[in-house]
């Protein structure tokens, strides 16, 4: 049974050409590539590759339709909703007045945390975290804060006495390959979004958080309330295998090609984080500099939805 | 211009190195790796029987367990135990012993920089834009940002041809492992990359000597 499906594999043109070839016979032969699929991953992948293409249909070096929606969360100070394909990131932020430490009186605090909920995944169980998910958010707290897009001073309300402690909560909702980028991208997104609270000092000298209605007395930030992002870092992954470096992949591609690379580079063209953790594939210069360019484009791309979103926001 | 380094070492040098094997007892395999003040203490226990559940079981199956020398684990341990579990999958040859686990267990002694990954070369990239190789605890508060670099071991020139090369590089050229911590401009990373593949001669060089005694021929 197992060599009929690869006779009938070899008989195909290898692309997309597949249980397209005659009606009657459809759903037999989308059954036995299904089958083969499921049997053979890698084969099924380097039919494709062979042909520069990928069972989805994209370019090796493309990445999925992305999309980012802002105010995804009503309650929240802001929130943003990002798709790439079907990864979906739900981010939300939530802003409180706290006292500043004494080594840093002038600066804010970014408290960064990724959840992936059983909902994202089947294979993610409730009660046991899934292994993605530490570090996942590890590397989204040590990239948002040493990409340098948030000044910390920024957050600073009266020095010494008080600053803003932001909450920043990602949600990974659907699990489908690259969660690092579209994690990122809905973060980035989220701080976009955000209006800073209005706060006002009330009769005991402490700061507290208004609503705009009540009473213009004593309000501290009035004008402030929009955080600027200067070097706005976006990512990109890839995987490596033999010759091939395909853009973005899907979770089926994550675990066929166990060689994975995540770049990100910020608006100045600074290289914010490399991860390659292990594979295979041995990276050199010319690999590495490959998904640094792929990552240049897939930067522009992302840049254009990101300000797309954001004019569309304010014309509301 | 020349940085001038709290230890009085050039901006190439490393610290010296010791290994011992056989450290401690009821493990199967033991070793402790030390540069400088930076110490670590690694045991292996397996292979035992079955794998976890999401495992592939045609392959051994790896798993990382990583202690800091004081407080709790928590998300950087992962981290790292996730990177030290990927980079040994690629290294060992997984499919000589199918459906086992294999358990890795590492002590974190002292850390004195460049903790992460003792078979590694850590590189440190200072604001001027140096970059200088295994820093220690007090230059990488200081720097602006550092890759961490996992590179095969060299080849030994047996053939006539030497080295293998893949494409027109050298097969040792190739990155296992590389994360970075910070944002420094690309060209610099690829500086950091050739003084990490310039140190891993010496380093690999230091394995050999310290493993023959025990390897086949």
């Amino acid at each position: 049974m197992v060599s009929q499906l690869y006779a009938h594999e070899q008989k195909q043109d290898g692309g997309l050409g597949m249980g397209h070839s005659n009606a009657s016979g459809d759903l037999s032969s989308e059954m036995e590539v299904d089958a083969f699929r499921r049997l053979f991953p890698l084969r099924f992948y380097e039919h494709h590759l062979a042909e520069s293409i990928r069972p989805d249909g994209r370019a090796l070096g493309k990445a999925r339709d992305t999309t980012i929606e802002l105010g995804a969360v009503a309650s929240a100070d802001g929130s943003a909703l990002a798709k790439i394909g079907l990864t979906t990131m739900l981010a939300a932020i939530k802003m409180e007045v706290m006292t500043p430490s004494k080594e840093s009186p002038d600066e804010g605090c970014i408290a960064i945390d990724f959840h992936m909920p059983p909902i994202c995944s089947p294979l993610v169980r409730p009660g046991r975290p899934a292994e993605a998910e530490p570090v996942v958010s590890k590397q989204l707290a040590d990239t948002i804060l040493s990409s340098g897009m948030i000044d910390l001073k920024d957050l600073s309300l009266v020095s010494g006495k008080a600053a803003w402690m932001v909450y920043l909560d990602i949600y990974c909702l659907d699990a489908d390959g690259s969660l690092f980028d579209a994690a990122l991208l809905s973060a980035i997104a989220a701080f976009s979004h955000l209006q800073i609270p209005v706060v006002s000092m009330n009769d005991d000298g402490k700061l507290i958080v208004v609503s705009e209605e009540n009473g213009e007395k004593d309000i501290v930030n009035k004008e402030k309330r929009k955080l600027s992002l200067n070097r706005i870092p976006f990512s990109l992954t890839c995987v490596l295998h033999k010759n091939y470096i395909l853009a973005d992949p899907t979770a089926e591609e994550e675990t066929i090609f166990e060689t994975l690379v995540t770049v990100v580079l910020d608006t100045f063209d600074q290289l914010v984080y490399l991860y390659k953790p292990g594979g295979l594939v041995l990276a050199f210069t010319s690999s590495v500099q490959d998904c640094i360019a792929l990552t240049r484009q897939r930067l522009k791309e992302l840049q254009k939805i990101l300000d797309e979103s954001v004019s569309g926001m304010e014309v509301d | 211009m020349e940085i001038d380094r709290i230890d009085g070492r050039t901006p190439n040098q490393l610290r010296p190195l010791t290994c011992s094997r056989n450290v401690l007892n009821r493990a199967h395999g033991s070793s402790s790796w030390s540069q400088g003040d930076t110490k670590v203490l690694a045991a292996v226990y397996g292979p035992k029987a079955g794998t976890k559940k999401n495992e592939n079981p045609e392959k051994t199956c790896i798993e990382v367990i990583w202690k800091p020398k004081t407080g709790q684990t928590g998300k950087s341990e992962r981290e790292y135990e996730m990177i030290l579990k990927r980079t040994l999958q690629s290294i060992c040859i997984l499919t000589v012993n199918p459906n086992t686990t294999t358990l890795v267990i590492i002590q974190v002694v002292n850390d004195d920089g460049a903790v992460s990954f003792k078979v590694a070369i850590c590189c440190g990239l200072a604001e001027s834009g140096y970059v200088i190789l295994d820093p220690a605890k007090l230059e990488e508060q200081k720097m602006k940002a550092f890759p961490y670099l996992v590179f095969p071991n060299s080849v030994l020139s047996v053939l006539p041809e030497g080295s293998p090369k893949v494409e027109g590089e050298l097969m040792e050229n190739g990155i296992i492992t590389s994360v970075t911590q910070g944002a420094m401009a690309v060209d610099n990373y690829f500086h950091c990359l050739e003084r990490g593949r310039a140190a891993n001669e010496k380093m690999s060089a230091f394995l050999r000597r310290s493993l023959q005694p025990q390897l086949p021929g």
